[in-house]
């Protein structure tokens, strides 16, 4: 055995994220002092970020079967079955720490990252999708943050040439300190070609390709495990660097191998690079593996066993190859002008050997060391849900059209226009439904059906009860789902929170996971891939928990796609879903009143399911011409916001609503939050009120489209001139003196 | 019309550009892979959009220097017709087919939307469908398309009808100019007016679901003009 | 024989990424920054061992590749 470092200390032990238990039973299953390399291995296997320690015992309670999924979580991606031999394959993952420390780099590399696991099972990607949180908006470094992140995500998927098509943004000062940037891949295979990660095969070789590796990122998947320090500027030379060009060559190429039947198992180099995947796939299959290290194509000079098993260099994959296959294989990364390297070959002895300059560096057994990584079963405390608003302590009604025109200029509502235009989203030229709707959509193929997805999550709701915002996060993304007329098929998830090591964090984390699986059950939409991503904290002060879902659905013809913007004039507005005028938690409250208070809106899951199925089945008959679903701001900031994403001659289409007698609170009535509605219109009321009531399904006709003003009967009336500028200016008189941050 | 369209290494706007020839001519384009020296014979070869080699170094510098480019230089001297939309715009101003230079955007982010467009000469075997001053709506999707063109340049390429498109007041939100072009140019052609480069995506704007229809008039006036 | 070629923007040409340098810079209250043009460096490892050759070579490559003469002038630095 090749001496790597004497001793090892308990400052070293340390350094490596290992507790002095999970030394222990590093030393129990080697029988021995591990080396520096497989003390690095164990370090990244059992991170939380590998292992999923804190959070895994929930995560098992989560459903994840349906007849239309083909994988669920435990793999690269989820798949699920589209039919006519298509499959939709999945999954979101964050990269919240490296791109609070260099905002470009680390926001593009995650978007690297979760097109590469999408693209490592076989599907082309072809959308796009992100959820971010930024700190307050005036916080020193907010605009830096956003600016950057927005240019990574663009640089890297506008380079690559697949359409980002929709996204999330909150801004709160519980990010000041730890943004969040959760990216998003949705790709398309043939049932019949999917690959997954198992190795099996001894003597099949192992075979490295993609970008050579140097000494990027090296432990980036136990800092994004570690809470931040003020140190954390000084770990800036652990973010990576990505090559949006050499990733579209090796989908090109990775596609090209995948047409043959050469593969046999095949996985990204993601966090903890070629210690991660070849141990996955080893233990996937059962399998022992023995690697070359002196193989492995290499960036920089000097570099040790250590730093090539931990870099986290970008572009890369690791593949098992059918026995005889490689020239083939290598003429295909050849063309591609893409490094091919045999790097090592599966065995049957179980272990993970690696040598060196002729010596062994490492030798560890894999699926002791897989079984024993940590699981937690961490001490939490149940969040005790906040008391309902006092009805009586409901603050003064103002003027409506007043409260409007400040709302959508307000961080949360603002319009996006200014991120989501740095996006290529018209990029492969499928895409339906662009940014600023409810969902995006694309074509599948020639058509006529078509792919949706969208990302939400209500943090503010989490926070005050998580159990009800881990349900409305889903039932959000089905209600975004179905108002562009597609089915919700399953989701992913992306559970973004603070320290798990604090009970109260854990409560959030114990009760957002409940609400969720409930509502995903009731729903009908299994998880079926998902990240976590812990310990955002910064001196103590936590995010809100952020349990982002992300939703795919299937439309049976993208022609029936309603759009949220209004059509024309004079047609008839209905609200679907009852309206009782809930405003605890509402943003009406926190961003007029500054109050962050009350219990959330309560989250019915079978009013949801059968106004989300009714609504669904009205857009596929056709019978809609546009349809909103209405959630942060209530009714009327979703009907400005139909009004200005009008199709008129001219753009925008005005409206005038009638607010119904007998309402116990105009401003809970007009920006309430109750969840399982949406606005819709159709050029007659009465067929929709019929088939409504047919359903049992709440339903009320509210006005009418028509002129350049928004009115609100009784209350006077604004210019939609005036709303859209109140709209479309926050956000860029945010930004404007942050154009350096673009020049990266 | 038979048309060949060049595949760089990084092109990702081959699809959409492949589709709208077909949808116009009814013929599949030949595709062309950058390492060859050939391209079949063809009516138009058309230059799609992309980050050919990443757009390191300048965009369009390392795909103006493929050897297929010597075969495009070749045949466009000859007389063939070549278009060039976006990353394929900058190529042929790389390789010194199109006068002038493409800049990184005015403000520094990349594009993506829509903006209107103003016909410049219809005289062209490209524009021919266009009314004189027509107007129309097409999506751009770029982060270095900012126009620029030395004073003596922008005289001669005025003089001699060249500006082939430029940015126009429309339906479209946002400021008319999406870069900061030189005298809002979004699309020049060569002397002989048989090379066309654009910034924005017409075969982006070809099909009423994905960015609207007003890009055909442009592929049909190129089928009518070369069938 | 390492060569340095330094790229820059012509005196005329429209430099955005400049003008935002003088803009962060300005923010940052370095005051007195009059302008900021920014351009690039290329470094190249050559076989060639004689200067002249060598220069020749280079001024080449920054014809074809390395510069678009367009907008943009070329320095040339040899060091061996």
């Amino acid at each position: 055995m090749t001496e790597i470092i004497a001793e090892i200390t308990p400052d070293i032990v340390a350094e490596h994220g290992l507790s002095a238990e999970e030394y222990q039973k590093v030393l129990e299953i080697m029988g021995r002092v591990p080396n520096l390399v497989e003390l690095g291995i164990f370090s990244v296997m059992w991170s939380e970020h590998c292992s999923y320690k804190s959070s895994k015992r929930w995560l098992k309670t989560l459903p994840t079967d349906g007849a239309q999924v083909i994988q669920g979580p435990g793999e690269n991606a989820g798949v699920v079955d589209l039919g006519d031999g298509l499959a939709a394959i999945f999954k979101i993952e964050s990269h919240n720490h490296p791109s609070f420390i260099e905002p470009y780099q680390g926001a593009a590399t995650g978007v690297g990252g979760i097109l590469r696991d999408v693209f490592t099972m076989g599907a082309r990607p072809v959308m796009n999708l992100n959820a971010l949180r930024f700190g307050a908006p005036d916080h020193p470094k907010t605009r830096h943050l956003l600016a950057g992140v927005v240019a990574g995500i663009g640089g890297y998927g506008n380079c690559v040439g697949v359409p980002t098509v929709a996204g999330e943004v909150n801004f709160h000062p519980a990010y000041n300190g730890n943004i969040l940037v959760n990216a998003m891949t949705v790709g398309l295979a043939p049932t019949d070609r999917i690959f997954y990660a198992k190795a099996v095969g001894a003597g099949n070789p192992v075979v490295y390709v993609g970008s050579k590796t140097g000494r990027d990122g090296i432990h980036g998947a136990t800092m994004a495990s570690a809470e931040f320090g003020a140190d954390s500027e000084e770990k800036r030379p652990t973010v990576q660097v990505g090559d949006p060009f050499t990733e579209k060559l090796l989908i090109e190429a990775c596609l090209e191998l995948m047409a043959t039947d050469a593969i046999v198992g095949i996985q990204d180099m993601g966090a903890a690079g070629l210690t991660s995947s070849s141990f996955e796939m080893a233990s996937k299959g059962g399998m022992g593996v023995e690697l070359e290290l002196d193989r492995v194509p290499l960036r920089e000079v000097g570099m040790t066993p250590y730093e090539i098993m931990l870099s986290e260099s970008q572009e890369r994959m690791l593949m098992v190859l059918k026995p005889g296959r490689e020239a083939e294989a290598r003429a295909i990364f050849e063309k591609w002008d893409l490094d091919f390297a045999v790097i090592g070959s599966l065995t049957e002895t179980g272990r993970m050997v690696l040598r060196w300059h002729g010596g062994v560096v490492a030798d560890l057994p894999i699926d002791p060391l897989a079984e024993a990584a940590p699981e937690y079963d961490r001490p939490w405390e149940p969040v005790e849900p906040p008391a309902a608003l006092d009805e009586a302590n409901f603050p003064e009604e103002g003027d409506p059209l007043d409260s409007l025109e400040r709302l959508l200029a307000t961080p949360d509502l603002a319009s996006r226009r200014w991120i989501w235009e740095q996006y290529d989203h018209l990029v492969m030229g499928d895409t339906v439904e662009r940014p600023g709707g409810d969902a995006g959509v694309i074509r599948i193929g020639d058509g006529p059906k078509g792919l949706a997805a969208t990302t939400d999550c209500t943090p503010r709701y989490c926070l005050a009860d998580p159990k009800t915002g881990g349900a409305q996060a889903v039932a959000e993304a089905w209600r975004n789902l179905n108002a562009v007329g597609a089915l919700p098929l399953a989701v992913t998830n992306n559970l973004n929170f603070g320290n798990p090591e604090k009970p109260q964090i854990m409560g959030q984390i114990v009760g957002c996971v409940e609400g969720m699986a409930e509502a995903c059950r009731a729903l009908g939409t299994p998880v079926v891939s998902g990240n976590v991503s812990l310990y955002n904290e910064t001196d103590g002060q936590a995010i809100l928990p952020t349990p982002v879902i992300g939703g795919v659905g299937l439309l049976p013809d993208v022609a029936q796609v309603p759009g949220i913007g209004f059509r024309g004039e004079g047609e008839e507005i209905l609200v679907i879903g009852w309206t009782t005028g809930h405003l605890g938690q509402s943003l009406y409250l926190r961003e007029l009143f500054g109050r962050e208070e009350g219990a959330p809106p309560p989250v019915d899951l079978e009013t949801e399911k059968r106004n989300g199925d009714f609504l669904r089945g009205l857009i596929q008959a056709g019978r809609l011409s546009a349809c909103h679903d209405v959630s942060d701001g209530g009714l009327l900031v979703a009907l400005a916001e139909m009004a200005l994403a009008g199709r008129g001659p001219q753009g925008p289409v005005g409206c005038s609503l009638t607010v119904p007698a007998g309402v116990a609170s105009l401003a809970g009535w007009l920006f309430g939050e109750d969840q399982a509605r949406y606005i819709v219109t159709a050029e007659a009321a009465m067929p929709v009120l019929e088939a409504a009531e047919m359903a049992g399904v709440p339903a009320q006709t509210i006005g009418r489209t028509g002129g350049s003003e928004l009115t609100v009967e009784g209350f006077g009336h604004i210019s939609l001139a005036r709303l859209q500028a109140a709209h479309e200016d926050w956000l860029p008189g945010l930004m404007s003196g942050e154009r350096a941050e673009a020049a990266q | 019309m038979k048309s060949a369209v060049v595949v760089f290494p990084g092109t990702n706007r081959d699809r959409d550009m492949v589709r709208a020839l077909e949808g116009a001519s009814g013929q599949s384009p030949a595709l062309v892979w950058h390492k060859h020296s050939e391209i079949p014979k063809v009516d138009l070869i058309v230059l799609p959009g992309g980050f050919a080699h990443g757009d390191y170094l300048r965009a369009g510098a390392m795909a103006a220097r493929s050897p297929v480019m010597r075969e495009v230089v070749a045949r466009a001297e000859s007389g063939v017709p070549v278009l060039g939309v976006c990353n394929g715009f900058q190529a042929l101003t790389e390789a010194g087919l199109l006068p002038g230079a493409l800049l990184r955007n005015a403000d520094l982010r990349f594009v993506c939307r829509t903006v209107t467009l103003r016909v410049e000469n219809t005289q062209t075997l490209f524009t021919g469908r266009f009314a004189a001053g027509e107007t129309f709506d097409t999506p751009v999707a770029h982060m270095d398309g900012n126009y620029f063109i030395d004073d003596e340049g922008h005289r001669r390429i005025a003089g001699n009808d060249q500006i082939a498109f430029r940015y126009a007041d429309g339906a479209a939100a946002g400021p008319a100019n999406p870069n900061g072009a030189l005298d809002d140019i979004a699309g020049v052609f060569n002397e002989t007016k048989t090379v066309l480069g654009l910034m924005p995506h017409p075969e982006d704007a070809t099909d009423p679901l994905h960015g609207g229809t007003d890009g055909r008039k442009l592929f049909d006036g190129i089928v009518e003009a070369l069938s | 024989m390492k060569a340095r070629v330094h790229v820059t923007l012509k005196p005329g040409v429209l430099d955005p990424q400049g003008k935002a340098i003088e803009h962060a810079l300005d923010t940052l209250g370095f005051s007195g920054v009059e302008e900021a043009r920014q351009g690039k460096l290329i470094e190249l490892d050559l076989a060639e061992s004689d200067p002249e050759r060598a220069r020749a070579q280079v001024e080449e490559m920054c014809r074809k590749l390395l510069a678009n003469t367009v907008i943009e002038n070329y320095a040339i630095e040899l060091e061996a």
